[in-house]
């Protein structure tokens, strides 16, 4: 398929190279995400009457995986508001990179904070940890507290008070956005599933690019920053860490930056580049969509306390059965698969890669079990919203005379039709993934992968419709 | 024309398994009562069984705090203070499963204090994994069922012209016209 070009239209590049647009985004969300945090510390502790749990964990929840990822991959990080304090400190500025200074003009425009900044020398990411093992530890750890942190709105604003304080920490320690790139557990699995977007943004000609000994897209010039991902646009083949900030559409003086509308999960079939931390970043989010479908939406009142009594021996016990299922059973059934589809079963490293490959299999079916997931717990719970707007912090307000709406589940009748739709699509998706990444070495089948794939969607059925 | 004969018995085979009809029992509508108790934040009885066409009662006891049972599908709600116990009669006229959540806020797991009422044979599971199974058989029917084929399609080839490294991550360029 020809990719085309967005960028091409001059609205649409100028809307995306003008920075106020997504300044006024973030700024937005940002007041968003201060207000939940202020509810989540002063306002009632019930959950459902709690701006902080309503808005993060239903409505951007919803925003951000039925449609955000889906659609524009990394679209959220966008409009993130959690790195902009600490982009600030950095650039020394609220809007715009830094100012180049000459030599007389550096007492003018050099504020105080500005020469604090320049005076801590920011040091590039370890080495050792240029990965996201972190992020999925991180995403793992605030999912075995996730019944506590999903409705106690203290937990939920100290959780993102803390996300802010780590962003302007790493920021004032380490070189860009190495928050969002190495520690954010939102952004590892935004990452993952971005590859399925049907928007990348790529270089042109990298012809150009080889020419350009400057690349002021990596180094950053007066229009700009340098990419605060550390990522050379010019060697960009997948989403997965291009955090779609715009940069180097500002910073490019060869105009040879495209945002390209592509087939979707094009980045799956990209045998380069694929890597064991994302690997597993997939088991994590599948294996969590199927636990939460359990333990949230499933029957058992026993599973829910037990999830909810963070500490007690039950508890415990659930903590290491998910982590067990997760880290333990799902991969290592998929290892299985893979031995069994593999013609060289001898070799442990290239059963190793093929392993890793055919893990961007379940990239597509766990995007589209969280979507399941998500449907029923977003529709049937939205109706929150309108009281909270009111009533941000449940004292009783009523700013929009919207505090006495009641809460009624919606499309309660079609629901479970859409997941049956998204769940069996999910597994088509994954199925042909499989294939063509089977495809990719000689003398491999994708029937046991697939078979796995088969069983897992039946499962995430049975938890769902059945 | 064989590959199109398949398309086709795949496709008909989809919308048969999606949309034909199936008798749905035989069972003899009744009336019933079904008692449920509501305690934070479970139903107990949490999964109930009843027949199409059955007059089905339901009373609400709630235990501990106020409940409520609002249920899906059939968009029906009532409420029970603690202690008491409300009633809900209606009749079972439409088939499958439908979930049943708590409709008075009672704690912190409230959202997710949820019951099943099935209402004969789950028609949409059956079908949806009858329809995953079907997926399944036609990717396979085209896959190599055994290890020592050759490659079925082409893969994309990296550019060789240009190659250029990230110099921080590693990241490289392959797909470039
Ligand atoms: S990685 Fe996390 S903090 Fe960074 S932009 Fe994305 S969601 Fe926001
Ligand atoms: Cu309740």
């Amino acid at each position: 398929m020809k990719r085309s070009d967005l960028t091409r239209i001059p609205v649409v590049k100028a809307l995306l190279v003008n920075r106020w647009p997504q300044f006024i985004l973030r700024i937005v969300a940002l007041a968003g995400f201060v207000v939940a945090i202020l509810a989540g510390l002063l306002g009632t502790p019930v959950g459902s009457r709690n701006l902080s749990i309503v808005f993060v964990w239903i409505a951007w929840w919803a925003l951000l995986i039925l449609a955000a990822v889906p659609l524009f991959g990394r679209g959220w990080c966008t409009v993130c508001p959690i790195p902009m304090a600490g982009e600030w400190l950095q650039n020394g500025a609220l809007l715009g990179p830094r100012k180049r200074e000459t030599g007389d003009q550096r007492s003018e425009t050099s504020s105080n904070l500005q020469s604090l900044v320049s005076s801590l020398r920011l040091r590039p990411w370890p080495k050792r940890f240029r990965n996201i093992w972190l992020q999925n530890g991180g995403f793992l750890l605030l999912a075995l507290f996730s019944a506590v942190v999903l409705t106690q709105p203290m937990v939920t604003a100290v959780i993102l008070a803390a996300f802010l304080f780590l962003a302007v920490g790493a920021a004032l320690i380490f070189e860009r956005r190495a928050f969002c790139r190495y520690l954010c557990p939102v952004g590892g699995f935004i990452g993952l599933y971005s590859q399925v977007a049907p928007l990348e943004v790529r270089v042109r000609d990298t012809a150009v690019c080889a020419a350009h000994t400057d690349k002021t897209c990596y180094t950053g010039n007066e229009n700009g920053y340098g990419c605060p991902w550390g990522v050379f646009p010019g060697g960009l083949i997948k989403n997965t860490y291009c955090g779609a900030c715009l940069e180097c559409l500002r910073t490019c003086p060869h105009d040879n930056i495209a945002i390209q509308i592509r087939p979707v999960g094009a980045d799956l079939t990209v045998a380069r580049g694929r890597k064991l931390d994302e690997a597993f970043k997939a088991f994590i989010m599948l294996g969590s969509a199927v636990v939460y479908s359990a333990v949230m939406l499933g029957p058992w009142g026993w599973l829910k306390t037990t999830a909810y009594s963070v500490g007690s021996l039950a508890w415990l016990g659930y903590a290491l059965a998910f982590l067990l299922l997760i880290l333990g059973a799902l991969p290592g059934l998929f290892y299985l698969a893979t031995w069994a589809g593999t013609a060289q079963r001898g070799n442990r490293r290239a059963l190793r890669q093929r392993f890793t490959a055919n893990a961007y299999a379940l990239v597509p079916l766990g995007l589209m079990a969280w979507i399941a997931f998500s449907l029923s717990f977003v529709f049937a719970n939205i109706s929150y919203l309108w009281p909270v707007m009111s009533d941000p912090f449940g004292w009783g307000w009523d700013l929009f005379g919207t505090a006495a709406l009641n809460w009624t589940p919606y499309l309660s009748r079609v629901v479970p039709a859409l997941q049956t739709l998204v769940l069996v699509g999910g597994l088509a998706w994954a199925a042909g993934t499989a294939r063509k990444i089977a495809a990719e070495k000689r003398g491999g089948t994708a029937v046991p992968v697939i078979i796995y794939c088969f069983f897992i969607t039946v499962g995430l059925l049975w938890l769902l419709i059945g | 024309m064989k590959q199109q004969r398949l398309w086709l018995l795949f496709i008909v085979a989809i919308f048969g398994v999606a949309f034909a009809p199936l008798p749905l029992g035989t069972a003899v509508p009744t009336s019933r009562t079904v008692r449920l108790e509501a305690s934070s934040f479970e139903f107990s009885p949490a999964v109930v069984a009843v027949n199409p066409g059955d007059q089905v009662t339901i009373e609400l006891a709630a235990t501990d705090v106020m409940h409520g049972l609002y249920l899906d599908g059939y968009d029906l709600e009532i409420t029970a203070e603690p202690g008491q116990t409300a009633v809900l009669t209606f009749t079972a006229d439409k088939t499958g499963t439908f979930r049943f959540r708590c409709s008075v806020t009672c704690g912190a797991l409230h959202p997710f204090m949820i019951g099943k009422l099935k209402v004969g044979p789950n028609l949409l599971l059956w079908r949806s994994v009858a329809l995953s199974l079907l997926a399944v058989l036609f990717f396979i029917s085209r896959e190599p069922l055994f290890v020592n084929r050759e490659p079925l399609s082409v893969v994309r080839k990296p550019n060789a012209e240009y190659e250029i490294r990230n110099t921080e991550h590693g990241i490289r360029n392959t797909e470039h016209p």
